[in-house]
């Protein structure tokens, strides 16, 4: 971890350091070449594609092409420019200056300035950005002039220099949206953006077209002329569809971790698991504490002693997954492992049920309750199924419940719900993505992706909001620590696994993951090698 | 001859039955000759047949013989609880429109026609994902898209019954029209009828089979249908997980239409050999 004060640094050192990584990097490879069209798989299909709108995975992929953030991410999530070509960050930490582009037009023409940056950071992130409008309301946005912004703080806030991609931060244009309902523009179906691809065509059911933006102001780039996001509702006709060349990518959820050996095997194709630095995402199972009998903390306890994670781990994830043990992610620098751990141990949950009066009636039955499960396809199934039947081994029984995305999506933010599978980005920070799911103040009925579950404690809410204002690294971790062994103590949620995405792609598709950002990337550097 | 006699005499509907007692056993019997919970993993996941295991296991460690024992009940069961509910919606409408004609049977002919233009298949998945997929809303489903052409073959019987004269004289006796209908005209009406209940079982497993294929089904409840939809992602890894529960559809569905060809030998002897029922 690097303190503070060097960030400054980079400002003068790194824009060019990045400029001459790039050229050296492609001096090493083949020339890129001109043209072709990338068709990727995406499912299930995103409700939205407007960034900060929806949140949702398969929103993110297509979406990161149309949208740009000021910066993005290496793999070890440093900034690199990307609107913003130039920045620095004052002494004490307090303002940070950022120097935009002036070749940069949005995809209907008009010039991108300053006052889209204010109007996102200050209106649109405010507005629909649950994750970020936390990190953004601690600032304060001005426009010097068409082509700086100024960021200034009350207090230092050492995950803000992480904020500024496209994901967290996506700029959205002022003269589209301002004075409109957010949610409701109709431009939110043909998103305009400044990214190198512009939205074409949506089509329910089959794909959504993206191509080239001619107007693009790196030169000569994007190298493809076009992308298709295909929507392909079956894993096995996915993993097909790479196997024939009919689809030269397909990520994260698409390919059944039990179909990967095979593919990687094949010539024509590779896989990594890079690219998903940012990220850092953990599958959990969250019990909504307001209702009987997840409030009571030995109940959470049971259902993790119930649960087998190294089996969870290898025959639900295949090996593409690590067991956590809290809710910070082991890649973070900020993790610890000196917490209670929960080893699988079925009468240990039977004693906890029993000592909390949960008795089993004359069927062996301590308790029902229902399951939401994520409706992401044949894995989170499995999943659902594997809960099912590990809890129903100590007695509780559990009914499982099935949706749409939408549906799901709409019963969990609305706290409808006894317990549900899903995964969350954890990303570069504990403040930014890991207090989200924990705080009391991010109790937001109706909005998901929040403390959706319910748990409260004072001390995790204090140490979280002190740690992210805390300029020192090792006060930082020393609460970090803190805060994991209460957490990891009470089980505010029943965690599952760390997950390890694999993005398959097809060999001659080079630049596909080329920073922390991975198959989220712009990809203006993409392209097939003839 | 007798009814049995008549249905002995196909050899290919004594088998269907002894195929069909053979499952039904199974069904009844499953808590005893499979103890344990389906769901329950039970071994190492993607066992081969043979081993510990007759038929394998599934992804998760599941016996996949112990989901075909368990299956068998939910197929059995929605296949008789749906076309039960087909056949009381489908007998009591046709019998309504045939035996009082006129104005009515126009507009119970028109309702009928109305549930026929809509594909059957389209209509059932609709109608689970609706009332959300459970039990219950599998069973209505395919019932209300199997009960018109039970209505129409009611209605005929029931149209060309209405004329004869032992049910003039019962008019005329003064009994009322329920008891006529109930009593004077559905029993002669219930041989054809019968035979198309058995056939529509097995039309109804398939269509259970079908639902649960596409994630449509209760997903509490193992049926064979799911157990394929879940293994089709693996096949090429683990055939044994799509290949049994579909030889046990397969079977079944075989074995209910062969009686269900016998009953027809056995009730309507004039017709036999003709297979051309109205479906």
């Amino acid at each position: 971890m690097r303190p503070q004060r060097t960030i400054n640094r980079w400002a003068t050192g790194l824009a060019a350091a990045a400029v001459a990584l790039a050229v050296s990097g492609a001096a090493a490879q083949a020339e890129p070449q001109r043209g072709g069209t990338l068709n990727s798989t995406l499912w299930p299909e995103p409700p939205g594609i407007v960034i900060g709108i929806n949140l949702n995975a398969p929103t993110l992929l297509p979406s990161t092409k149309i949208f740009e953030g000021l910066l993005t991410y290496d793999f070890q999530l440093n900034p690199q420019p990307m609107l913003a070509e130039s920045w620095e960050v004052s002494e004490d930490g307090l303002t940070y200056t950022f120097n935009l582009r002036d070749d940069v037009t949005w995809h209907d023409g008009e010039p991108f300035t300053s006052q889209d940056v204010v109007y996102t950071l200050t209106e649109f992130i405010p507005e629909v950005h649950a994750r970020s409008r936390p990190t953004f309301a601690r600032a304060k946005v001005e426009a010097p002039d068409d082509h700086t912004v100024v960021l200034t703080l009350e207090e230092p806030y050492g995950p803000l220099i992480r904020s500024f991609d496209a994901i967290g931060a996506p700029i959205v244009p002022e003269h589209v949206y301002a004075g409109s309902d957010i949610r409701e523009n109709p431009v939110n179906r043909s998103p305009i953006g400044t990214g190198p691809f512009k939205f074409s065509e949506w089509k329910s059911g089959e794909y959504i077209h993206l191509v080239r933006n001619d107007d693009y102001y790196l030169d000569g780039r994007p190298y493809l002329d076009e992308i298709y996001y295909r929507f392909i509702p079956d894993s096995a006709s996915r993993a097909l569809a790479l196997e024939t060349g009919q689809v030269q990518l397909a990520t994260q959820n698409d390919i059944e971790l039990v179909d990967l050996g095979r593919l990687e095997a094949m010539p024509h194709l590779e896989v990594t698991t890079k690219g998903w630095e940012w990220g850092a995402p953990i599958s959990w199972l969250e019990m909504n504490h307001r209702r009987e009998p997840f409030g009571d903390v030995r109940f959470r306890k049971a259902v993790m002693y119930a649960l087998d994670h190294a089996f969870i781990r290898d025959n639900i994830f295949f090996g593409y997954a690590k067991v956590p043990t809290g809710p910070i992610h082991s890649s973070s620098p900020f993790y610890t492992d000196d917490v209670v751990t929960y080893e699988h141990d079925p009468d240990k949950a039977r004693a906890l049920l029993d000592e909390m009066g949960l008795t089993p009636d004359g069927d062996g039955v301590r308790a029902e309750i229902g399951l939401l499960g994520l409706p992401y396809g044949e894995l989170w199934d499995r999943l659902s199924q594997y809960i099912k039947q590990a809890l129903g081994e100590v007695g509780v029984e559990v009914t499982l419940e099935a949706s749409d995305v939408a549906g799901w999506g709409s019963r969990i933010a609305n706290w409808d719900v006894d317990m549900s599978t899903t995964y969350l980005t954890t990303l570069s920070d504990p403040a930014l993505g890991v207090a989200r799911s924990y705080i009391t103040d991010n109790q937001k009925k109706g909005v998901l992706f929040t403390n959706t579950a319910g748990y409260s404690n004072p001390e995790v809410d204090r140490l979280f909001a002190e740690a992210a204002s805390e300029p020192n690294h090792e006060k930082r971790l020393e609460m970090y620590h803190e805060v994991q062994k209460i957490i990891a103590d009470e089980v505010a949620l029943a965690w599952l696994a760390e997950l390890q995405w694999p993005t398959v792609h097809d060999a001659k598709l080079k630049n596909v993951v080329r920073n922390g950002l991975g198959p989220n990337d712009n990809f203006a550097e993409a392209y097939f090698e003839q | 001859m007798s009814f049995l006699k008549r249905f002995a005499e196909n050899r290919g509907a004594l088998l269907g039955l002894v195929i069909l007692a053979a499952i039904v056993f199974v069904a009844l019997a499953a808590p005893v000759l499979s103890p344990t919970d389906p769901w329950a993993t039970q071994g190492r996941p993607l066992l081969p047949p043979g081993s510990d295991f007759v038929l394998g296991t599934d992804m998760l460690g599941r016996d996949v013989l112990a989901g075909i024992i368990h299956g068998a009940r939910i197929s059995l069961w929605i296949g008789v609880l749906s076309t039960v509910v087909a056949v009381v919606i489908g007998v009591s409408i046709g019998a309504l429109a045939g035996f009082f004609g006129g104005w009515v049977d126009d507009v119970l002919v028109r309702v009928v026609e109305f549930f026929q233009t809509i594909p059957s298949f389209i209509f059932a998945i609709l109608l689970v994902a609706i009332l959300t997929p459970g039990l219950t809303s599998i069973v209505v489903a395919i019932a209300v898209v199997t009960w018109p052409p039970i209505a129409r073959l009611a209605r005929s019987e029931f149209m060309s019954l209405r004329s004869r004269e032992f049910v003039e004289a019962a008019v005329l006796s003064g009994v009322s029209r329920g008891r006529i209908m109930l009593a004077e005209v559905l029993p002669n009406a219930v041989s054809p009828l019968i035979v198309m209940g058995s056939l529509m079982i097995a039309t109804a497993i398939l269509t259970e089979s079908a639902l649960s294929f596409l994630g449509l089904g209760d997903p509490n409840r193992i049926s064979w249908g799911y157990m394929i939809g879940a293994a089709r992602t693996v096949f090429r890894q683990a055939w044994w997980l799509s290949v049994f529960p579909g030889l046990a559809i397969v079977l079944t569905v075989l074995a209910i239409n062969l009686v269900g060809e016998g009953l027809n030998d056995a009730l309507n002897p004039h017709l036999k050999g003709r297979i051309g029922l109205e479906r």
